[in-house]
């Protein structure tokens, strides 16, 4: 294996808001004795949301919006966008962070919206691939995908996007062999794995 | 023109339009903006409820009651629904005769939540409805189901399973001459035994359904179907109610290779529901309930033996196939058909043994029987061919078959040899290392391995209209899908040739079944089918408007015999002197139509050769019957390099050609992503596809995505694909023969002889993990 293929210590890194930091938050949620600096962030996550039970108010901002919606804390992002706010681009395909179909940017990182709770990413830039398109003028990550015919069904297509304009601007997407490695957590049923490296790779190499 | 018969695409259609060009996806921008809205996604629907199954925990046993008492307190459940409660279908599928009439559509003679009986593992005992996806999940988690188990039958492994022939009682198998007696006297006899593992479609849209009941007896439904009209049908049937009152919309399918072509237990169970609650409900498959919601590859084991002359030449095949199938229906892959039709050989025979066991019906996937049949016999060939001492490519050539040996019917067309010929070229075949186990790349085993794809033309029919209006717009439609499959683009392409307009100024509509009937999107047999009917159906609204033109004095066609009135680009001419005519929008402008429509049926395979015939008969040819005169297939060959690793077994696929002759190839660019999903989830087949069943609990233990490994972008070397240029008059108006199929077929074989071109071992089980890998290279080659 390359060396490319490893993460610089100071590159952004695909995050996914490990299920560790999700039980520590929630375990702030219901109160437990936590070390300092996690009751710090159990306090700043609550004092998103007036209730601690059952629905309550939320709000994300969403693709440059905020967004407020009544819901429990146990609502996947990714159900929170899909369900509650109608914004169905992003695609359910597992609900365990195991293809990638739900993959949306949270401060400019990739993540898998499935494996990540609505209340904990209060406050934070939500990118959805509604969001990624400047009014009728796509994105050149979209044109790319159209022109190589990055798809067939598109189900897996927005999460490719998605971790497609990450992956380039983490700086993995400098060779094809990088790139296909950096692109193996999206999958793709239909086979359109080489369209895809060819969308990428034209995308990273216009800078 | 031939009037007396129905116009070919190739008589009208000389000069070259869009069709053929490799337009980008029509769709493309409905699918990279978020904006194609798939089935569970309907979120319009007023007081639109959430269902989710309770699954069973074992794979046999009964039902002996529920404990409701905690689910029910969750908040928002609307209903809890089980054998007991659950509004009952007018029509089951549970018995044969029911099967029968519900027709086509449904797939297993079985439907959960009709008694207390359980057949499968993860088979739905409940379902929870409630306001949200959370409450409903949680209620389900909360609902305790108490059940009698029994010990279950897990496969056609397990001894105690029941074992039978399905074909007895049903006339002959599938044979010629006497297999066994020239195999016994063979001077080369080739035996081997393959096992294919149980495959999941996994398409990454899990199967949806959103029930709508519009009325007390009008149903919409939102699904995931490749197949309008059978759901429709199927649902239909069930309910008891006409098929116009029920209306399936599926606009976007997120994949289906066969899993979505018929209507599952989730959709039925999710209309009644809908009904119990009296609001839309919406139900998606989770990823588990995948591997037990919408069928599978099943399980299988085949022995082929093959006997042949010392040069190599074909005398006798046998083959032999057992596979795992449910308690009530006896579903297999038709492994056979390919293994009798590849190759000329005097002497085939065939046999099927069945074993029942608790699992869920098994189902077609992607080339059902082409694509494992060719993995036994296309590994048998390579065998012969080191056993003789040639090129894996030659001896191919020397048992080609000129008509099919299984009919002795000549081909409609066939362009194997050119595939072969164009494959090894861009492959570089004639480098090839004759001895296996020779190449290396530093510590790396390298091998070359190839094999011969095929794939059946259908028979099928399907109906589509065409709406030109004045102003140069049009619209086509068919109740058609598009799984990935780009109908909506090919469609595009063949109704703007048709009706001499650019692209753009067509839309084409699909995945309604207010639009007109056609086909099911699989077989290979929707490009077919509907292409031919909606250009035929262009055809048709050109007719219309020549009959204005020769009515109208202001025409210059006027008195003009239809008969001699031809469409050029959109212009009406006399063909004798094309100088005399006018435009369309000019015609229509002065006779004050705003649009006119053409209506056709479009046949494919040998539905369309025996009409062709019959349109063209004499009238001393009454009550003869010549249908079917040719044999039709699509070919195609696939050329595979792999690297094995000795030390961890593990085989990289490094480089890939699959050169394909479909007939006419209506857009390469959508065609060529087809043949290389085809051939992935091929390589996946190879290398690591398996969902393992617990033995003796008879559950699977992987249903997941994690754990059934498919092909990801890192497993994925350069691919090249070509195509043959065919023009085949006999399989449709539009010589469109279908490649979803013939992508996969013989893909896998072509891994498997790479493998034993590097490593010198033949690995017959599927899928060559690096477990099976290493434990070859520990035997001696
Ligand atoms: S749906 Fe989130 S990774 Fe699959
Ligand atoms: S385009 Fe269908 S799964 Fe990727």
């Amino acid at each position: 294996m390359q060396s490319d293929l490893f993460p610089d210590s100071d590159a952004p890194q695909p995050d996914d808001s490990s299920r560790r930091s999700f039980m520590k938050q929630a375990g702030g949620i219901l109160g437990l004795a936590l070390a300092p600096p996690l009751v710090a962030q159990a306090e700043r996550l609550t004092a998103y949301s007036k209730t601690i039970e059952g629905a309550t108010e939320v709000t994300l901002r969403v693709n440059g919006q905020a967004r407020t919606l009544r819901i429990e804390p146990r609502v996947t992002l990714l159900d929170a966008l899909r369900e509650y706010l109608d914004l169905t681009g992003t695609k359910k395909g597992c609900d365990h962070g195991q293809c990638g179909a739900c993959t949306v940017h949270v401060d400019g990182r990739r993540i898998n919206s499935c494996l990540t709770l609505a209340v904990m990413q209060q406050g934070k830039e939500i990118t959805t691939i509604e969001g990624l398109a400047q009014g009728e003028q796509l994105h050149p990550m979209q044109e790319a995908f159209i022109k190589h015919d990055g798809f067939q069904c598109g189900y897996c297509t927005p999460g490719q996007i998605m971790s497609g304009v990450a992956c380039v601007k983490e700086g993995h997407a400098g060779t094809d062999a990088q790139a296909r490695e950096w692109m193996s957590g999206n999958l793709c049923r239909c086979g359109a794995y080489a369209n895809i490296l060819a969308a990428v790779r034209e995308v990273a190499q216009r800078g | 023109m031939n009037t007396e018969t129905e116009p070919a695409f190739f008589e009208t259609n000389a000069a070259p339009g869009v069709v053929g060009q490799p337009l980008s996806r029509v769709d493309g921008r409905a699918k990279v903006t978020g904006q194609a809205k798939y089935s569970a996604e309907y979120n319009h629907l007023p007081g639109l409820a959430h269902a989710v199954f309770k699954t069973s925990d074992v794979a046999k046993g009964r039902i002996t009651g529920f404990d409701a008492s905690a689910a029910q307190r969750v908040p928002g459940v609307l209903a809890i629904l089980t054998h007991q409660n659950l509004p009952q279908p007018a029509v089951s599928p549970n018995t044969p005769e029911g099967k029968k009439t519900i027709g086509m559509g449904v797939q297993m003679g079985f439907l959960p939540l009709t008694s207390d009986q359980i057949h499968y593992a993860a088979q739905p005992v409940a379902m929870v409805v409630a306001d949200t996806l959370e409450h409903a999940q949680h209620a389900a988690a909360l609902l305790r189901v108490q059940v009698a188990p029994e010990a279950p039958t897990a496969s056609y492994q397990d001894a105690k399973a029941q074992r039978f022939d399905p074909s007895k009682g049903k006339g002959a198998g599938e044979g010629r001459g006497n297999a066994a007696a020239a195999f016994a006297s063979a001077p080369i006899q080739l035996s081997g035994t393959y096992t294919h593992a149980l495959n999941h479609h996994n398409p990454m849209e899990p199967g949806a359904t959103t029930a709508h009941w519009e009325a007390p007896d009008r149903l919409l439904v939102y699904d995931t179907a490749q197949g309008m009209a059978w759901m429709q049908k199927s649902l239909s049937k069930m309910l008891g109610l006409p098929a116009d009152q029920v209306r399936v919309i599926t606009k976007y399918l997120g994949g289906g290779f066969g899993c979505k072509g018929s209507t599952w237990p989730h959709t039925i169970l999710t209309v009644l529901a809908a009904k119990a609650v009296g609001r839309p409900v919406k139900l998606a498959l989770t990823r588990p309930q995948m591997f037990t919601g919408m069928g599978h590859r099943e399980d299988q084991e085949q022995t082929l033996r093959l006997g042949a002359t010392k040069d190599g030449k074909l005398l006798a095949l046998l083959h032999e196939k057992t596979s795992t199938t449910s308690p009530w229906d006896d579903y297999a892959e038709t492994n056979a058909k390919i293994i009798g039709m590849l190759y000329q050989c005097p002497a085939f025979e065939a046999k099927l043994q069945l074993a029942r066991a608790n699992v869920m019906t098994s189902t077609y996937m992607r080339a059902p029987g082409e694509a494992p049949g060719s993995f036994a016999l296309e590994s048998a060939m390579d065998d012969l061919a080191y056993r003789v001492g040639v090129d894996p490519i030659q001896i191919r050539l020397l048992n080609h078959a000129d008509k099919d040996p299984s009919t002795g019917k000549p081909w409609s067309s066939k362009s194997l040899k050119q595939c072969y010929q164009r494959g090894a070229e861009l492959f570089g075949w004639s480098q090839r290392n004759a001895q296996n186990g020779q190449t290396r790349d530093g510590k790396l085993l390298v091998g070359w391995g190839m094999a011969t794809a095929s794939y059946p033309v259908h028979s099928g029919q399907g109906n589509a209209r065409v709406r030109l209006y004045a102003d140069g717009h049009a619209v086509a439609q068919a109740a058609a899908t598009d799984l990935g499959t780009g109908t909506y683009t090919v469609m595009t392409q063949v109704a703007a040739d048709a009706l001499g307009l650019t692209p753009d100024k067509v839309r084409f509509e699909l995945g309604d079944t207010v639009l007109p009937t056609t086909i099911i999107s699989g077989g290979s047999m929707a490009a077919g089918t509907v292409s031919s009917s909606v250009y035929l159906a262009a055809q048709d609204a050109w007719q219309k408007l020549i009959k204005v033109a020769v009515m109208d004095a202001k025409s210059p066609l006027f008195r003009a015999k239809p008969a001699d009135v031809e469409v050029v680009q959109g212009r009406l001419q006399l063909k004798a002197t094309p100088g005399k005519g006018e435009d369309f929008a000019a015609l229509m402008k002065r006779a004050g139509l705003d649009d006119v429509e053409g209506m056709a049926t479009g046949r494919y395979g040998a539905g369309y050769e025996s009409a062709q015939a019959a349109l063209n008969a004499k009238s001393d040819d009454a009550g003869k019957d010549d249908a079917g005169q040719h044999s039709m297939h699509s070919f195609g060959a696939h050329f595979c390099e792999v690297k094995v690793d000795p030390e961890l077994g593990t085989v990289r696929v490094t480089k890939w050609v699959s050169v394909i002759a479909g007939g006419r190839i209506l857009n390469p660019k959508t065609a060529r992503s087809q043949i290389m999903g085809g051939a992935i989830m091929g390589i996946g087949a190879a290398l690591m596809e398996q969902t393992v069943r617990d033995q003796n609990l008879a559950r699977y233990t992987n249903a997941s995505l994690a754990d059934y490994h498919i092909p990801v972008n890192a497993d994925v070397p350069d691919m090249t694909v070509e195509f043959i240029d065919e023009h085949d008059p006999y399989i449709n108006a539009m010589g469109v023969k279908g490649i979803g199929e013939v992508s996969i077929v013989g893909t896998a074989a072509a891994v498997g002889n790479a493998i034993f071109h590097a490593t010198g071992r033949r690995l017959r089980s599927l899928p060559i993990t690096p477990d099976k890998v290493l434990d070859a290279l520990r035997q001696p080659a």
